[in-house]
């Protein structure tokens, strides 16, 4: 189908080009210069961070930037929990909606805190406009803005020149916030009403319909949350369904505006990189590592997609594309197209069901996920999470060559492996440990949908995206059970905090070194064939470690439906 | 670690008032008084009674109205969602065929369009496929006692294209189509029961 093909390429085009543009703004705001919106936001950003004290100005070495965003994730911890717990009791809640439980509050907060918004609940029953607005929007906003917060850091730590400060983490967490992503929200949140999403803090509206049966109509403030939900790789949807729902997405253009806010970002961080390091070669290396990566991934589901499912021809002589759990509107391709720009970016929205993809999209999404969201991954969060796959690969260059590993300068050395190695553990950690714990005692199995290997597939899949803080789901297994809320916000704390807290410190320990001039000896970390090891690397580190359970779900899940065998 | 609570505390303080009162309290109050209808849900009225929403889709069963998909929640708009099987599920399987004789019983069709049985991931799909919308015309027109043009020529103005002609896929929206109908060609008042 060319046409499906012209519409994955001018996507990518519409993407990159816009993320072209926004790495240069973004590098203004994050090096405190004069951009256009400062006569308007200049006097907010002062504000703020004269109200916040002169510990919000001060430069930061590693321990304190981190200190400062686990005490700001700490506070927005408690108050989101706070406002799921007291929702019944407080305004705008016209639909009388009561009280979350504790372990789903528990796992909603840290779900929106860490940037994962896994979604244990539906929105449209369980929270009021309040919870949607003061206590899910306002993490949608500063989960992200964290993000973008470390990554900036942890990139400064490539470049400081030996005093070991990586910045100020209120000072980058306002800016980011203000400049960057309120801004395009409301340019967003305008343009997804104009195309039906609703905002309104009016109560549901019961409609009778043709055929006289009654029917509830959503309403609520939900372009709002949309916008930034997709522009800050959060993905928690406003209802239950997520972009699937008609009012979350009604329209192409709406899943198109969408499609792009979800890769905006982390696609310009790769280039905003180029420009903090001075070189923009860098930053185009990352990118085309991170591009082939995505495009491959891309391919394989569209093709998977478009194919449709041989047991439904086989059964029922209809042939076309999987349209099970996608809406018609969007079809394989831009579903297709979906999917895998939500589990490459650590997004987690979805405008189609991912349990009912064929087995193989699956198998693509899950690795996405397990590889640790690095391509180009959440705001921020994919660029870290990418460059301690640097670290580790110009690593095992130089014990190829037998030389010191260096990158941009800098030596790498045993502290900086270590910790690298030490956060790419917390991958295999959640997702393997806890996902095996959940499919061996009864109350972790007893939310499995699926007979077959498809069952393996939905655990995998949930202990993938909640540590790869992703927050998209095989929607047939049952998350709400206190089992896995807990569980699963444990996964959500180590795939979040424990890539962190050890990449600031590689920061910080980069900081404290000068860097060398580079020397004929020196290995080029711009050129191809970097980009080759890059990617090897990735794929050998993340995905074999992934290999033996992903052949026991979807590779098997394959095999049995070539050979006829349902489930 | 003391020095990081005030800037913790009024940080967030200030980005709630900001991101989470004044920034969806201010689209709310924009798109209300420049796109009331989009911005409260799209909802269509006939009679001066609300019969629905023109993005959300509703059931259909009689036979002189176009059909919906199948919905896992059976168009129940308050509790939207899939039934999330997966391809190689045994129950799934067992569905889809089940519907595929239905459709071709119910529409003397032959050929089946994809659409038709299998269901949508908000359970609330406002569309079918032109394949499936001309699959119907015959049962339409002979429910409505118009012929079989009319209603083809009607459906096919409810044809909306792909977006710029390429993205997406081309549709039917079923309940305006059903609406258009009602107001071409009107039913008796009691439907006819098939």
């Amino acid at each position: 189908m060319p046409t499906s093909y012209l519409v994955l390429i001018l996507y990518c085009a519409a993407t990159v080009g816009l993320a072209m543009l926004l790495a240069g703004y973004m590098h203004r705001v994050f090096s405190g210069e004069r951009v256009w919106l400062s006569p308007i936001l200049g006097p907010v950003e002062r504000g703020c961070l004269a109200a916040a004290g002169p510990a919000a100005t001060r430069p930061q070495g590693w321990a304190a930037y981190a200190m400062a965003v686990l005490m700001f994730n700490l506070a927005g911890f408690v108050f989101l929990y706070a406002v799921l717990r007291l929702q019944g009791a407080l305004t705008w809640n016209p639909e009388a909606i009561g009280p979350m439980s504790p372990d789903l509050a528990f796992n909603t907060a840290i779900s929106f805190v860490t940037n994962t918004n896994w979604q244990a609940y539906s929105g449209e029953v369980q929270l009021s406009y309040l919870a949607q607005m003061v206590g899910l929007t306002v993490q949608n906003f500063v989960s992200a803005a964290t993000g973008m917060a470390v990554a900036v850091a942890v990139i400064r730590g490539f470049v400081a020149g030996g005093d070991g400060r990586v910045g100020n983490f209120w000072t980058d967490l306002v800016r980011a916030t203000l400049y960057v992503l309120l801004p395009i929200s409301i340019l967003a949140a305008i343009v997804l009403i104009w195309q039906g999403v609703p905002q309104s803090l009016g109560a549901y509206i019961r409609a009778t319909t043709l055929e006289g049966a009654s029917q509830v109509i959503a309403q609520g403030p939900a372009a709002s949350q949309i916008a930034i939900k997709q522009l800050g790789t959060n993905g928690g949807g406003f209802f239950g369904v997520n972009s699937a729902h008609p009012l979350e997405n009604p329209t192409i253009l709406s899943n198109m505006v969408q499609s792009v806010l979800i890769l905006l970002i982390p696609v310009s961080f790769c280039f905003l990189f180029g420009r903090m390091v001075g070189d923009r070669r860098q930053g185009w290396a990352v990118f085309a590592a991170m591009g082939a990566l995505f495009v491959a991934g891309l391919l394989l589901i569209h093709g998977f997609e478009q194919a449709g499912n041989p047991m439904l021809t086989e059964a029922t002589g209809i042939s076309g594309a999987n349209m099970e759990g996608k809406e018609v509107r969007f079809g394989a391709t831009l579903s297709a197209l979906w999917a895998q720009a939500t589990t490459a970016a650590s997004n987690g929205s979805v405008n189609a069901m991912h349990d009912s993809f064929m087995p193989l999209s699956g198998l693509v999404m899950l690795l996405n996920m397990q590889i640790g969201e690095v391509i180009f991954g959440g705001v921020g969060a994919g660029f870290y999470g990418m460059l301690l796959y640097i670290v580790l690969a110009v690593f095992l260059a130089g014990l190829m060559v037998g030389r010191t590993p260096e990158y941009l300068g800098k030596k790498i050395e045993g502290r900086e492996v270590t910790l690298a190695v030490l956060a790419f553990l917390s991958m295999p950690l959640g997702i393997l440990i806890f996902g095996a714990l959940s499919a061996v005692v009864p109350a972790g199995l007893a939310a499995v949908q699926d007979a077959g290997p498809h069952g393996l597939s939905e655990i995998l899949y949930a202990y993938s995206s909640a540590t790869g803080n992703n927050g998209s789901a095989f929607g047939g297994f049952g998350a709400a059970a206190p089992f896995h809320t807990t569980l699963q916000g444990i996964a959500m704390l180590l795939g979040r905090y424990a890539i962190i807290v050890p990449m600031l410190a590689v920061a910080g320990s980069l900081a404290t070194k000068r860097a060398a001039p580079a020397t004929a000896g020196t290995f080029p970390t711009h050129g191809p064939l970097f980009v080759i090891l890059l990617i090897v690397t990735v794929l050998i580190l993340g995905a074999l470690t992934f290999f033996p359970a992903l052949v026991l779900g979807p590779i098997a899940e394959h095999v049995s439906m070539l050979g006829g065998q349902s489930f | 670690m003391n020095e990081h609570i005030r800037p913790a505390i009024t940080t967030l303080g200030l980005m709630i008032a900001l991101t989470g009162l004044a920034y969806p309290l201010a689209m709310t109050g924009l798109g209300q008084a420049l796109m009331p209808e989009q911005a409260n849900s799209s909802l269509l009225s006939r009679d001066e009674h609300v019969v629905g929403s023109a993005i959300v889709g509703q059931a259909f069963d009689a036979p002189g109205y176009l059909h919906p998909r199948p919905s896992a929640v059976d168009y129940d708009a308050a509790a939207a969602g899939a039934s999330n099987l997966a391809p190689t599920s045994a129950s799934l399987l067992a569905d889809q065929a089940e519907r595929a004789e239905a459709f071709r019983t119910e529409n003397g069709a032959s050929r089946v369009p994809v659409d038709a049985v299998t269901t949508s991931g908000s359970g609330l799909d406002p569309h079918i496929s032109p394949q499936n919308a001309a699959a119907q015309v015959g049962r339409i027109a002979q429910a409505r006692g118009v012929a079989e043009p009319e209603i083809q020529r009607l459906i096919a103005q409810h044809v909306e294209p792909r977006w710029l002609g390429i993205f997406g896929e081309p549709r039917v929206n079923v309940l305006l189509t059903n609406l258009a109908l009602d107001a071409a060609f009107p039913l008796a008042p009691t439907a006819p029961s098939s």
